[in-house]
């Protein structure tokens, strides 16, 4: 049975694992429409530190212009590639809102998913240590004298407090 | 009164390096008399700075441009309430107020000395060496009392157009709180570390203060999203930019160590853990305040570059160092008292928790910085933004989620498989037909991954809910019947009495439940945002505009003209299946003393979404208006969440009726002890 309930662990942990993998590596198209998607993947470089569209300088001729180039790029057929690297050449690397998966910029995406995987590896280890250190001082310790009235009192007094939160 | 101003922080710094000198010595000599004159001279740095910081409203309120501050943040035209606000809009003033905050913090430290004499001694050393920093700031780099050079101009540049809102008001103030708030508990904790302090009665001060800090940083995050919805005009709520990210940093490691400060209470394990939480927690506050004023990262809300870099990098590294160091000295002393037993428990899941709530913090962190770490290495800075935050922290946000509905139901130590089942099967059951209620009203989770995430999020939710539902129920049954078994009133064996004692004997936890039912009020807000449309067109006289079920018809165009910005609005009428329910006016100011323009955003929030119109500008080449509308589903759910958290935080740190009937009765006793004290003296 326990051996049961230890598989079953650890399944359960797997999928955990693998779901925030699958999460964290998932491609985002938050409207399904090029144009937003595009837009929303580029900034705008009038100095205003914000997305493309959403730019909410007054009368920002930048964003106005870069949107219309967009447009343009969009309406002459070109890949999502294409049209990025084309703002990359004129408007230069920050263009981009998020790091590219290229050279150093991959070590942008991985950093969080290893400090993940490693923050949670490292807590079941530590938990797993503790659970056999536990085991072993239970064993360790000489049998509990039955009937030991300030022994029970201690006991409800941990019950209390520690279903109290 | 500039030279007043001046004088007092002068007053304000000596009085700070006096509190920490006399305060250490005294702490050496054991000696009292001396430790009461650096609690003293603790308490007279409130004043100090409290004068200072009056004379610069005070100038800003007679304009006085002859101190550059005032000259630069205010104009003659500035409506009071921005005048008031002018102290915390630019780099020195807000030092100011921040020190001002500081002195505050310290006067209630000092004056509730009474709690515990020798821990209190100790953290106010702490805090005085916080205080000789900040003060020494604005004595010497940032000083907000320098004169204006050459010839006083006639009238001031204003204030910045985008701060001129109520919210603006309020925001910075709850922000600096929250921050400022965070110093008193790493105070108590360095003090409890460096004096070895025995048993546990610092770490439940440690909590309560760090509970002020959190309300005060919770309300300033919110209302910073509420202003920048409001007010910035792009639709959106949260930027991801580096200044809001700072903001962040020290929430989630302050709600870390919320959580898990229980196991320390109950279970006496995760000390040091928790130490270094509180440590974090307060770098991370430096270190936010450290982002927005040196410039290191571009940010829309940064203050102006200054040479303040350095003397933060330097605070930061003594503080960083003296914790180390304090640690390892001391480090035997935070020694768990027990281990845990079990990977399916309450322990447990505060653990994955905190390490959930960290990894977040770290991901914020990394994308904060990475465009300088990127800079350095390949020499090309990249930009971090909304994109790469969404991807990372969503899925983090989520988990969290589902340990919010499964870690408060764990027992404490080890929990049962039928224990399990039986307190999650039927809040599962509700979740899973909340999915499917979902895709029968047509959303399509396999369509889009904004659609899933705000899929699973809803799920998620209504989970949480019912879970917490479920305990309150299964509480104030349990107190119904008993108070009925007692031969209690009809009143009293109602369930809804039962679940109000329940909540009266537990605020702290009952208080923490509401505080999960706002996030999870608020992550359904967050869920709406795939489901937002806009768009923009010129709109000329009775033209229109078509967005998700509202017709918008344009009625007509407005100009006005005040003392600090003329202006243009339009008046919007808006219908619904061919009916009017409403009119909007959208605004562009152009603010005269500064030169610029801004816009006053008209929404129409409901339950279900917020109609939020912006006018943006004129076609140059037509003269046309310009509207751009957007549809933003949910977001009247994100500040109604933000108001739950609020009340629950406020209802944990109110006593529990026993503790309260005890203290009382402790108080009741030492009066009637009292006479005879004195009788034997």
């Amino acid at each position: 049975m326990n051996r049961l309930r230890k598989i079953s662990t650890h399944w359960a942990m797997l999928l955990m694992l693998a779901s925030v993998l699958l999460l964290m590596s998932a491609a985002g198209d938050p409207t399904g429409q090029r144009f937003d998607r595009l837009g929303h993947g580029l900034m705008c470089t009038c100095g205003c530190s914000q997305i493309l569209l959403e730019c909410n300088h007054v009368g920002c001729a930048v964003s106005e212009q870069m949107r219309k180039e967009l447009k343009e790029a969009l309406a002459s057929g070109q890949s999502d590639d294409a049209i990025l690297a084309g703002f990359v050449t004129k408007y230069g690397p920050t263009v981009l809102s998020a790091p590219t998966n290229t050279g150093f910029n991959r070590v942008a995406w991985i950093m969080p998913v290893v400090i993940f995987l490693a923050a949670i590896g490292g807590l079941v280890w530590v938990v797993r240590v503790w659970q056999r250190r536990s085991r072993a001082q239970l064993a360790a310790a000489p049998p509990a004298s039955a009937g030991a009235e300030g022994e029970l009192d201690e006991f409800r007094r941990r019950a209390r407090e520690e279903t109290e939160l | 009164m500039p030279q007043l101003g001046s004088f007092s922080l002068l007053v304000g710094l000596a009085l700070s390096v006096y509190a920490f000198g006399a305060g250490l010595l005294a702490i050496f000599w054991d000696d009292d008399r001396l430790g009461e004159t650096a609690r003293r001279a603790g308490i007279g740095i409130f004043w100090a700075v409290t004068s200072a910081s009056a004379a610069l409203v005070w100038a800003a309120f007679h304009n006085d441009f002859s101190l550059a501050y005032i000259l630069h943040h205010s104009n003659r035209a500035l409506p009071v309430a921005y005048k008031f606000a002018a102290l915390w809009s630019g780099q020195e003033g807000s030092l100011l107020f921040w020190c001002w905050l500081l002195a505050c913090y310290g006067l209630v430290l000092r004056l509730r000395y009474k709690v515990d004499t020798r821990l209190v001694a100790h953290a106010s050393v702490v805090i005085s060496a916080v205080q000789i920093f900040f003060l020494l700031l604005v004595n010497v780099p940032a000083h907000p009392f320098s004169m204006t050079p050459g010839v006083v101009p006639a009238d001031g540049n204003g204030l910045n157009p985008l701060l001129q809102y109520p919210e603006m008001v309020i925001h910075p103030p709850m922000l600096y709180l929250g921050y400022v708030g965070m110093t008193v508990p790493f105070c108590f904790a360095l003090a409890a570390l460096i004096m070895r302090y025995p048993g546990e009665k610092w770490i439940h001060i440690t909590r309560r203060w760090t509970m002020v800090g959190w309300l005060f940083l919770t309300c300033g995050i919110f209302l910073g999203s509420y202003w920048a919805y409001r007010v910035l005009g792009w639709g959106g709520w949260w930027g991801w930019d580096p200044v809001e990210n700072a903001s962040l940093l020290p929430w989630l490691t302050g709600t870390a160590f919320l959580h898990s400060v229980m196991m320390q209470e109950k279970r006496g394990m995760m000390k040091v853990w928790n130490m270094w939480l509180i440590f974090c927690t307060f770098l991370l506050s430096i270190f936010g305040t450290f982002l927005t004023r040196s410039g290191v990262v571009s940010s829309v809300h940064a203050f102006a570059e200054s040479n303040i870099g350095p003397y933060f990098v330097t605070f930061l590294a003594i503080i960083f160092a003296a914790c180390v160091y304090f640690y390892i000295k001391n480090r035997s002393h935070l020694e768990s008292e027990h281990k845990l037993e079990s990977l399916v428990s309450r322990e447990s899941s505060f653990l994955f928790n905190n390490v959930l709530l960290l990894v977040a913090a770290f991901a914020v962190l990394w994308g904060t910085l990475f465009p300088v770490l990127s800079e350095w290495v390949t020499g090309h800075k990249v930009t971090v933004g909304p994109p790469f935050f969404n991807k990372v922290n969503i899925p983090i946000a989520l988990f969290l989620l589902l340990l919010t509905a499964v870690g408060p139901l764990l027992a404490w130590r080890k929990t049962s498989a039928e224990s399990l089942r039986r307190n999650f099967l039927v809040p599962g059951i509700i979740s899973l037909l909340s999915g499917v209620a979902l895709v029968a009203v047509g959303v399509r989770p396999w369509q889009d991954m904004s659609y899933f995430y705000s899929t699973v999020t809803i799920m998620l939710s209504v989970l949480v809910a019912a879970t917490i539902v479920s305990e309150f129920v299964r509480g104030g049954l349990v107190i119904a019947r008993h108070n009925l078994s007692n031969q209690g009133s009809a009143w009293q064996s109602n369930i809804f009495y039962g679940m109000y004692q329940l909540t009266r004997r537990n605020m702290r936890r009952y208080g923490g439940y509401v505080v999960h039912f706002g996030v999870i009020v608020t992550m359904i807000g967050f869920a709406g945002v795939a489901f937002y449309q806009n768009t923009e067109k010129e709109l000329g006289f009775g033209d229109k505009l078509e967005i998700g079920h509202y017709t918008l018809v344009c009625r007509s165009y407005t100009q006005d003209d005040q003392p600090n910005y003329s202006s243009e609005r339009a008046i919007m009428d808006i219908f619904r299946d061919g009916k009017q329910i409403d009119t909007m006016y959208p605004e562009q100011r152009f603010y005269k003393a500064s030169g610029q323009p801004a816009t006053m955003v008209a929404n129409r929030s409901t339950v279900l979404e917020d109609l939020y119109l912006v006018y943006t500008g004129k076609n140059p080449e037509n003269g046309k208006p310009i509207i751009k509308a957007h549809l933003n589903p949910l977001v009247w759910w994100i500040w109604s969440g933000a108001h739950f958290i609020l009340v629950g935080t406020l209802l944990a740190l109110i006593p529990n009726a026993q503790a309260r009937k005890q203290a009382a009765a402790q108080a009741a006793r030492a009066a009637a002890r009292q006479p005879v004290a004195t009788g034997a003296i």
